[in-house]
Parts: C-alpha cells; structure tokens; sequence
C-alpha cells in the first residue's frame, strides 16, 4: 500500500480530562486516490490529518508512507490550510516561488511556471497582487497554486473550503476535482461536509467521535464527472446520511 | 485639503505657545538675561547658526545618536529573534531584564564616565541602554505572537535556518517590533541630552551646560528649541520608513 496508518493511537489532555483522538486507527490509501476524510467536530479527521503530514506524532502505531515512517513534514506532501497560510508580506508570485524554492527551481523557469499555476487555478496575471487584495476564495486559489509548484505527490487538505461561502466552495471543488485528475495527485481531503465528501472523493472514510475512529469506508462509484443533481449522486449521499443517524457500532464496508 | 487643516493646527499650536512664552516674559520680573522672550532666543538661534557652533554641535549629537540608536536597535532585534524562538533559555533571561530593565539609563551615567572618561562614549552608551530594553522586549513578544500557521508551512515547503528567521519570522513579526523600534527613537533622543550634558564636552545637550555656565539663557532656550525640532523630524522620518517597509511587504 502507498499509505498505510496501523493502530494509530492519539490522545489529548483537554481541561484536564483526557480524550482520545485517534482510538486504534488503520488505514490503507492507493497512490492517486482522492480520499475524504468525513465526520463530527472531535473525530480525529484533523489529528489523521497531521500525522500524515508529519506536523503531530502518535502516542502508539504506525503511519508510513512508500514504506517510510512518517517523522515531519516534507516538501514531498503539501498541506492546504483552511485559512490558507500565505505569507502576507509576500506577493502572489512569491508566495508561489516557495513551491519552487522547494523544488529548487532554476530562476529562468520560474515565470513559466508561475504562470503555468496561476493559470491552472484561473488567476491569470495576479503576480503582483498582495494576499490581502485578494478574496478568500481567490487566496485559497493561490494556496493550492502554490502547493502544486511544489510538485508533491500527495496533497493534504485541511477543510479548505470551510471559510468559504456556498457558491465559491462549489466552484472551488469542481476546480480541485479537474486538477486532481489533470495533476494525478495524491489527495487527502478533511470534511465535515457530506455532499463536498460525496462530490470529490474515491472513496470516503466515516469518522466518529469520543473516541476517535473510523466507522466504515465507502466507495464512491460515481466516475470522473460528478453531478450533484443526479440520481446516483443523491444515492450515495443518502447512504452516508443514513450512516451517521446509525446507531450500530460495528465495521461496515460499503459497495455500492 | 486634510494637509492644510492640520497644518492649521499645527500654526495655531505653536504660535500660541510662543504666545504664552511672550507673555511670561512681558508679567515676570526676572532679569532678562535668566528669562529672555523669544525674539531674543530667535536672535541666538540665528547667533548661533552664522558662528557655526549650532551645525557643530548637532552634527556631533547625531553621530552619537545614530551609533548608538542603530547599534542598539540592531543588537536588540537580533537578540529578540533568537530568544523569541528558544523560550526555554529566555525563561532563564527574563529576571535579569525585568531587573535592569527599569533602571534609568542616567543611572548608570557615572559608572560609564568612570569606566570610559568624557567624550563619545558615555552619550552613545547611554542611548544604547535608553533603546535596548524597548526593542528587545517588544521583539522577544513579537516572535512569541507569530501565528504558528507560518512556522507550519515554512517546515512544510522545506525552510531551515537561517532563511526561516530572515524571510518568515522577522517580516510575520515586524510590525510589532517597528513598534518598539519607534518607541524606543523617542526615548534615546531623551537620553542623549542626558548622556551629553553629564558625559561629554561637546553635542547639543553640552550646548546646554555651556549656556547655563555663561549665563546665555537666549542660547539655552533656543538650544531646546533646536531639540524638539530635531526630534520630530526623526520621529517623522521614521514613520517614512516604516511606511516603506510595510508597503513593500503587503501590509496596510
């Protein structure tokens, strides 16, 4: 397996009282799937979410990626923020450059390929902008713009739509669903939203909360084109629905 | 039109100033060599400026000025983004700031004349001291308050030291330490009449002792007024470049 977590386990000291974040957590992830991470607040979505990428460590088990074991952050993985973490001091361009400082880009390709990701993302000729110019949405652009130059093989996003209003989230997962099909990236996706989960993913792993674990994985048969108003669509969705009213505390893989 | 209200403003507060200043002297019934008006510290100023000693002095003043307010601002900032990002050893460091820190910097005026003797030096340290602890502490705080989002994709794209102090943590937490660079030009400005009037011979502050030794309060009066002057143009041209700065790097 490309990614694989086993018996993640993850706790937190909270007001004095601890809870566990991840509870015996196992996980396999194929090179080139687009996976959502989908549950409550307290699941653990985010605490997998940063193991992956190297920003947390586990109190017990095991996440390896390629068959290495994940110790920090690599330039090889990028994560998307929900508030997008560009520099501010920085202008578009060179928020952009530090994707390709890590790839140690030589200066003379640089303009290309910032255009090349600019364009990717439909922001054609905003270099010069500064992020606060820009609207949450079009930030959010650049940020995954920026996480692209990088090149990574796998891309992780935490909620990135989640400060967005309806109408750009939408156009932002139609946009990130194109580019993950042109880009054939690695995707790992947090949600709490079921329709954007049912929207984007291969394959969605149900989270549940107190204590922190995974209550089914369900496959996604939906192709490349995505339509939220169709049958099938709607299908899953109720699926997923109906998952979370459950009240069965047991595994259930899902094959629709 | 915003311009000419507040030089409007700016007119009326100083003439009314001169004003009371005017009628002081018109009421008072001291000699007019201890309390001149202000034509006569006009006159001074003029006096002083043909003879040279006024272009002299200040010249001197800011050379100490600029040594020691750079190279303080300089050591503090550089220090600050060190300590800010190892709390571990600033917990240790802290007491003793805490400790020198609300000691006036003309208290340590004659231990430095001892050390040092007369001249440059007492002046320049004495503003060092005046802007260390401001620009120190207020970068120390900056660094602690970087959102740690930057710190998290700097490690992400792969940015080590030295590059992550110059190209994230110092511009993330440079508006908060212009703050204390600013507060800090006003307080050496203070200090260096202070530094000058004990510890030299020569500068705008020794101006003063000379004029109070030659009984010339025309010279002293005016010599304050030189002061107050210089230290707004300073402030002002500060606020330039911080302006600049944070033009450059995408702020307001």
């Amino acid at each position: 397996m490309y990614i694989e977590v086993k018996d993640a386990c993850k706790k937190y000291v909270q007001d004095g009282k601890e809870f566990n974040a991840l509870d015996n957590v196992s996980l396999d992830i194929d090179k080139g799937e687009f996976i959502c991470l989908l549950g409550p607040s307290g699941c653990g979505k985010s605490t997998l979410l940063n193991t992956l990428a190297g920003f947390e460590k586990l109190n017990s088990g095991s996440v390896k990626i390629d068959g290495k074991e994940v110790k920090e952050p690599s330039v090889r993985n990028i994560t998307i923020f929900q508030n997008y973490g560009l520099l501010p001091w920085r202008n578009v361009r060179k928020n952009i450059e530090l994707g390709l400082d890590a790839r140690k880009v030589p200066k003379a390709q640089r303009d290309e390929l910032c255009a090349k990701y600019l364009k990717l993302v439909g922001l054609e000729g905003y270099e010069k902008r500064y992020p606060r110019q820009l609207s949450g949405g079009q930030q959010q652009r650049v940020s995954i713009a920026r996480g692209l130059a990088a090149d990574p093989d796998i891309i992780f996003l935490d909620e990135p739509f989640g400060a967005l209003d309806a109408i750009t989230r939408m156009k932002l997962q139609e946009d990130i669903l194109k580019i993950s099909r042109e880009e054939k990236k690695t995707m790992i996706f947090v949600t709490h939203d079921i329709e954007e989960a049912v929207y984007l993913s291969d394959r969605i792993v149900v989270m549940m909360a107190d204590p922190g674990r995974i209550k089914s994985i369900v496959k996604v048969p939906l192709g490349s084109h995505r339509d939220r108003t169709n049958e099938d669509f709607l299908y899953v969705r109720d699926k997923i629905f109906e998952l979370f009213n459950m009240k069965a505390e047991d595994y259930i893989e899902y094959n629709i | 039109m915003k311009k000419l209200i507040s030089l409007k403003n700016v007119v009326i507060s100083l003439a009314a100033l001169i004003l009371i200043w005017q009628l002081l002297f018109t009421v008072s019934s001291y000699d007019k060599a201890l309390f001149p008006s202000p034509k006569m510290a006009l006159d001074a100023l003029v006096e002083m400026v043909y003879n040279g000693k006024l272009a002299e002095n200040i010249s001197t003043s800011m050379y100490r000025f600029a040594a020691g307010y750079l190279s303080s601002v300089l050591a503090a900032v550089v220090l600050g983004l060190i300590l800010g990002r190892i709390p571990g050893l600033f917990k240790y460091i802290d007491p003793a700031l805490q400790l020198l820190r609300p000691i006036s910097p003309t208290a340590w005026m004659p231990f430095i004349v001892l050390l040092f003797g007369i001249g440059d030096i007492p002046a320049i340290a004495m503003i060092f001291i005046a802007a260390f602890f401001p620009v120190l502490l207020s970068t120390v705080a900056a660094v602690k308050n970087i959102d740690p989002i930057y710190l998290k994709v700097s490690k992400n794209f792969g940015i080590t030291q030295p590059a992550l102090t110059w190209k994230v943590v110092f511009p993330a937490a440079f508006p908060q330490i212009a703050n204390g660079i600013h507060l800090a030009l006003g307080t050496a400005w203070i200090f260096l009449v202070a530094g000058e009037m004990v510890g030299a011979q020569s500068g705008l502050g020794y101006q003063l002792i000379d004029a109070r030794n030659n009984i010339r309060a025309d010279i002293l009066l005016a010599t304050i007024l030189v002061i107050g002057v210089i230290g707004i143009l300073l402030d002002g041209a500060l606020k330039l470049i911080e302006k600049r700065i944070l033009k450059a790097w995408g702020g307001v």
